[in-house]
């Protein structure tokens, strides 16, 4: 039998035809890259290959080399043709597209289905087998639409700029970050922004994928020149001497985990919003029936839960362990990407 | 139920007790009545019948949501709580319908006198009508259990603040038996009440743990030690003819202790007694094991009354001819109640809880360390001025607990949290070694903190041997010093022990499993403590 067009080692997904690996987590001669959030693009490949935007993105974040590969454009790597196609997570994010004598596979990385407008929106790429992730594979996730979430996060900025007080808002610097900044409404008052959160902002704007205007912090920052503000900021800067430059605050946090109450008590903010960059359950479900997939391989999340689900609707589902915490992993402690 | 919705958001929002209270004081001034009544009852455990087991909700809620049963119930404990997984599954509401809280207890009550499938329906109609929110609070009046971090002592202020009442009084008209059905806010709120309540206990005082050096307390003689018992902390009520008991969590158990209905022969009407229920036999108190099966029950069968009867070391009076005396110093009182006990039959099941006669620290110290000789924990230590008041106020009360006795055991099970720790693995089963091989002996969740749950949390993912349904075996590598008040025999454990309070006192990184304690070493344990 010959070698299936994807197989799943210890450094990550394998394509033999190409030679080449899929958001592998340990160094590799070459890498493909979907997106370039800590998980997927790991420093210390001998070579990168990702969309433009992308691209300048792990430039930004681990100084290396990387070649660039349009989105939709076929390129024959060995006995295989690869292509990136829009996965909608963050800006620049690819499904990948392998095909192999015919047979067509297709990685997802990570996806959402609604349009958030900045990234490229998600395209349905049909395929024999589908490899997909499924941070939020369980029935109880479920997102309302973007615009509800922009109504709730200006409502609370509006009511604790009222009070006087500054609004800090935690989340992912690349991606879900932008797409705050993108929802908030700039009559209310200024948004500043972490330097992490800021340095994403500067390689998106150069690319002209984000066109927000926001004010960074530094180190000389003028606490009276910009009162009661909305700060976004990777939440790892909330409770250091950084987040008291402020004054009086309020905390937020946006992800999809804040659907959970016991998440929302544990992170202990003071407000949660249930905004997420990954598919909910309905979105994944639909997901998989568009590429018309006959095998599908959750990684990323409830695998087993999910694989489950889908061997009962006809599908041939296995589960994929994946370094970052194996299943039920839910990238809580880094607010990674979620 | 937008308003009651809206404070229930509110008060999830918020750590800080400031803006609880806040939130709650503005509640109780615009809410309707009835939901002001019933805000009341549900955040001091009273609510309305269980109609519906939770296994029939997680039939319709996957029903109603279109997926299997297994997938509802894979998704629980990751959510970790039942009523809100049914929330958060559910579709959403196809129309809503604004009513208030008083509307839905009804309906949660009606529940109970309707057909099965006509009970269905209704549920299934009501979840339609709801947002998340509400649905989850609808679901939680249906199951019960409705603790969401209000504190009596935070509520008890914010309706002093609502309505002019001192806290003191407020907290003593919130005792007791009153029902939201036939109380009215005037009733529960106004500073005098004609039809005062018979059975009403007083708010307990509290003592806080002793963490200084005693000496540090000042001249002893101004303090009074007593033991400190490992029973079942009672106000014992006698007015009007009869009695009542109730417990410290404020249920009322007075079937489940039959031996007190002697009582109203032995001490006058208007007496109110706080003290400690203990299993008691030949002058000495039993192991907690024996007092345990009276919790939980309604009716005692005879043979217990006989193995293992109980009776009240009283070390407080409260009330005297008719009179709150909670005010007097606390020498006053314990003088009237050691007129009014001593020289009781043995059948009057009170006595007094004896004072301990040593007069210096260093002696007190050394009782202390006998206590367990005694089925105690350690020491009270009570300022002799000090008026009985209500809750935990430091300074007057302290209890002088022991040490915990302690074994050193790897962890074998690990299993997830619910509510604040669903999604983290906190709740381990501990081996110690038994012979070759190891045996379990406990359950332990708390102890660690949140960063230490969360690395181990990510341990228990990567060293997974197996899985029994939620439960994961590990391998048996990481090694806690498990920290217990006591150790009884017991047949319904393999390792024939059960320990009394077990948590981890800390994650023992630096000892390997093979120089962890033994079952022989833990049941030698047994004859010293047991």
């Amino acid at each position: 039998m010959a070698d299936p067009v994807l197989s799943f080692t210890e450094r990550g997904i394998y394509c033999p035809a190409a030679d080449i690996y899929i958001d592998p987590w340990r160094p590799v001669p070459r890498a493909l890259i979907t997106h370039a959030h800590s998980d997927h693009a790991r420093p210390g490949h001998g070579s990168y290959l990702a969309t433009p935007l992308t691209a300048a993105m792990i430039r930004h974040r681990l100084g290396v080399e990387v070649q660039e590969l349009a989105f939709g454009t076929p390129l024959q790597i060995g006995g295989a043709t690869v292509s990136f196609h829009p996965a909608g997570h963050v800006p620049g994010s690819a499904q990948v597209r392998v095909e192999v004598g015919g047979e067509v596979w297709l990685v997802s990385g990570d996806y959402k289905l609604e349009p958030d407008g900045l990234s490229e929106p998600f395209e349905p790429v049909s395929c024999h087998a589908f490899i997909t992730e499924c941070t939020f594979g369980l029935p109880v996730f479920r997102w309302q639409p973007q615009a509800e979430v922009a109504t709730e996060i200006n409502g609370w900025w509006r009511a604790n700029r009222e009070a006087g007080r500054a609004s800090l808002l935690g989340a992912y610097s690349l991606g879900k970050a932008q797409r705050l900044i993108s929802m908030l409404d700039p009559e209310i008052g200024p948004i500043l922004t972490h330097g992490a959160v800021e340095g994403s902002n500067a390689v998106l704007r150069a690319a002209g994928a984000f066109a927000c205007e926001t004010i960074p912090v530094t180190p000389d920052f003028d606490r009276k020149a910009h009162p009661a503000p909305m700060v976004v900021a990777p939440p790892s800067a909330f409770g250091t001497s950084w987040a008291r430059k402020f004054g009086p605050a309020q905390t937020g946090f946006a992800s999809g985990w804040m659907r959970l109450r016991g998440v929302r008590r544990r992170r202990g903010v003071q407000r949660g919003f249930v905004i997420s960059d990954h598919a909910d359950w309905p979105a994944l479900l639909r997901a998989i029936k568009e590429t018309g997939a006959e095998r599908v391989f959750p990684t990323h999340g409830y695998v087993d839960i999910f694989a489950q689900y889908l061997r009962i609707e006809g599908y041939e589902a296995t589960p994929v362990p994946t370094e970052f915490g194996g299943d039920e992993d839910n990238s809580e402690q880094t607010g990674d990407a979620a | 139920m937008k308003d009651f919705a809206r404070l229930f958001t509110k008060l999830d929002q918020t750590t800080r007790t400031s803006k609880k209270t806040a939130a709650l004081t503005e509640f109780f001034r615009t809410a309707p009545e009835a939901d002001r009544l019933w805000a009341v009852a549900l955040f001091s455990g009273r609510r309305p019948k269980r109609a519906v087991t939770t296994t029939l909700l997680r039939e319709w809620a996957a029903e109603r949501a279109g997926i299997p049963l297994w997938l509802f119930e894979e998704s629980y404990p990751i959510v970790g709580d039942l009523a809100e997984t049914i929330a958060l599954i559910l579709p959403p509401a196809a129309s809503r319908e604004e009513r208030d809280l008083a509307h839905w207890i009804g309906v949660v009550k009606g529940l109970a006198g309707m057909e099965p499938e006509a009970r269905r329906v209704a549920v299934l109609e009501v979840w339609d009508q709801l947002d998340a929110t509400e649905r989850f609070l609808f679901n939680k009046l249906i199951t019960g259990g409705f603790r969401i971090g209000i504190s009596r002592k935070l509520m008890t202020r914010a309706l002093a603040e609502a309505t002019g009442v001192d806290e003191p009084a407020m907290a003593l008209r919130l005792m007791g038996n009153w029902q939201p059905e036939d109380t009215t806010w005037d009733q529960l709120t106004a500073e005098e009440d004609a039809t005062e309540d018979e059975s009403r206990p007083y708010p307990f005082c509290l003592a806080s743990p002793l963490e200084a050096e005693a000496a540090s307390l000042g001249d002893p003689g101004d303090w009074l030690a007593e033991w400190k018992w490992d029973g079942i902390r009672g106000q014992l009520i006698l007015r009007g003819g009869t009695h009542h008991l109730w417990s410290r969590g404020e249920e009322l158990i007075t079937d489940r202790f039959p031996e007190f209905a002697r009582t109203p022969d032995f001490l006058p009407p208007g007496t109110v007694l706080d003290g400690e229920i203990l299993a008691w036999k030949d002058g000495a108190p039993l192991p907690f094991a024996q007092l345990q099966p009276r919790i939980g029950r309604k009716t005692v069968p005879k043979k217990l009354l006989t193995e293992a009867p109980v009776r009240m070391l009283a070390y407080d009076l409260l009330e005297h001819e008719g009179a709150d005396i909670r005010a007097l110093p606390l020498s006053d009182r314990r003088a009237r109640l050691e007129t009014l006990l001593n020289g009781l039959p043995e059948d009057a099941a009170v006595m007094p809880s004896p004072l301990l006669a040593e007069t210096d620290w260093p002696a007190l110290a050394a009782r202390r360390e006998r206590a367990r000789e005694h089925r105690s924990e350690g020491l009270m230590l009570k300022h002799r001025d000090s008026a009985y008041r209500d809750g935990r106020k430091r300074g007057d009360w302290w209890k002088w607990k022991l040490d915990p006795l302690s074994v050193d055991a790897v962890m074998i099970y690990a299993q997830q949290g619910h509510g604040r720790r669903a999604n983290l693995f906190t709740d381990f089963t501990f081996a110690v070694k038994d012979g070759n091989g190891l045996v379990p002996f406990t359950k332990a969740y708390s102890g660690l903190t949140d960063a230490e749950f969360d690395e181990i949390t990510r341990w228990v993912k990567r060293n997974t041997q197996q899985r029994f349904g939620p439960v994961r075996q590990v391998t048996p590598e990481l090694v806690f010093e498990i920290a217990f008040e006591g150790i009884q025999e017991s047949a319904r454990h393999k390792s024939g022990i059960a320990l009394r309070f077990p948590r981890m006192a800390r994650w023992r990184r630096d000892k390997p499993v093979d120089e962890i304690d033994t079952l022989e070493g833990l049941k030698s344990l047994l004859g010293a403590y047991g």
